[in-house]
């Protein structure tokens, strides 16, 4: 394209959506495996071998890798489980917790990883499988504990409230408990890593796009700072990612609390 | 000049969970300033009503890329 002299060697097309479709890397009979798909199982691996090395040896005086361990179990058991399910029976808990808060932040990290730069909860088809997970999960714990119709009781009404106003409450309530929980659980997820990796891709593609193929010295300069940008928004997408592995796992704590707490 | 009027309608959205936020963090700031043993608590039901803020805003982010111009 040449306007009046100047020569734009180049469109810029915008990152979105189609950015996160991704051709499939090889096919194992008939199932094209995606980068994501890849990641995902690589990540299962990944949590085993790290949590084996965090164990293997077990010393009274920790090692390195013991302490760093330690330190993710004990956050995940003390500042998650107890405090939000209750001292008596959340052991019970921890193992799962435990094993949602790192294969999470395994996940998410990938977007920061060099050469991976990918994560694989970008893609909501993983979200919505964890989301559901936790919601069979901490449906199944109240049911055990109250029976089924006192488990709906325990979920929808609210205590201390008498009346008519109970026919609108009891709706909302189930509306709100047992069907938008999930949902926003996996919005929250995705949303998170989905729009901190398209404003990764942004500010990238965006940058070189002004520094090289513009045509334009000025906007080089602004490329420049794009990248400067792109920097400060991959530390803050280090805090994002950690704190959305936090946040589904304190959630899921917070909903298997409330389905198994006593009635008061 | 080309685009979608959903990005817009998400910039929008954007301010009402900024400023929730922005209170939420205020009001945890005040609350440790005042009583710095308390930070454990506060700051779960901190993140906690972060989290819920923000919600909003990442269901526009979903809805923004879902839903036709």
């Amino acid at each position: 394209m040449t306007t009046e002299g100047r020569t734009v060697l180049a469109e810029f097309h915008p990152p979105g959506p189609s950015s996160f479709e991704l051709p499939p890397i090889f096919t194992i009979a008939g199932v094209e495996f995606t980068k994501p798909m890849v990641l995902v199982i690589l990540s299962g691996f990944i949590v085993v071998g790290l949590t084996y090395a965090f164990a293997r040896r077990a010393a009274v005086v920790p090692g390195r890798m013991q302490f760093a361990g330690e330190y993710a179990y004990n956050f995940v058991r003390n500042n998650i489980a107890r405090d939000n399910i209750g001292s008596e029976h959340y052991m019970k808990y921890v193992p799962y917790l435990f094993a949602l808060f790192m294969f999470i932040l395994v996940n998410n990290y990938y977007g920061v990883i060099p050469f991976i730069q990918f994560p694989s909860f970008a893609r909501i088809g993983f979200v919505v499988a964890l989301a559901a997970i936790t919601w069979v999960v901490y449906n199944t714990v109240g049911i055990a504990k109250h029976g089924f119709v006192g488990y709906l009781k325990h979920e929808t009404v609210p205590g201390g409230i008498k009346g008519p106003i109970l026919l609108l409450l009891v709706p909302l309530e189930f509306f709100s408990n047992i069907l938008i929980r999930p949902i926003t659980l996996t919005l929250r997820l995705f949303g998170n890593m989905f729009a901190g990796h398209l404003l990764l891709i942004l500010f990238a593609t965006g940058g070189a796009y002004l520094l090289l193929d513009s045509g334009n010295a000025l906007y080089g300069v602004v490329g420049v700072l794009s990248f400067v940008l792109g920097i400060a928004v991959s530390f803050l997408e280090l805090l994002v990612m950690f704190l959305q592995a936090y946040v589904f796992t304190l959630l899921t704590a917070m909903y298997i609390g409330e389905a198994i707490a006593d009635e008061h | 000049m080309e685009g979608s009027l959903n990005m817009i309608g998400l910039g929008l959205a954007a301010i009402g969970p900024g400023v929730g936020i922005g209170l939420i963090f205020a009001a945890y700031i005040a609350g440790v300033a005042r009583q710095p043993e308390a930070q454990s608590r506060l700051q779960t039901i901190a993140i906690l009503g972060f989290v819920l803020a923000e919600a909003l805003f990442i269901i526009s982010v979903a809805l923004a890329f879902v839903l036709p111009i």
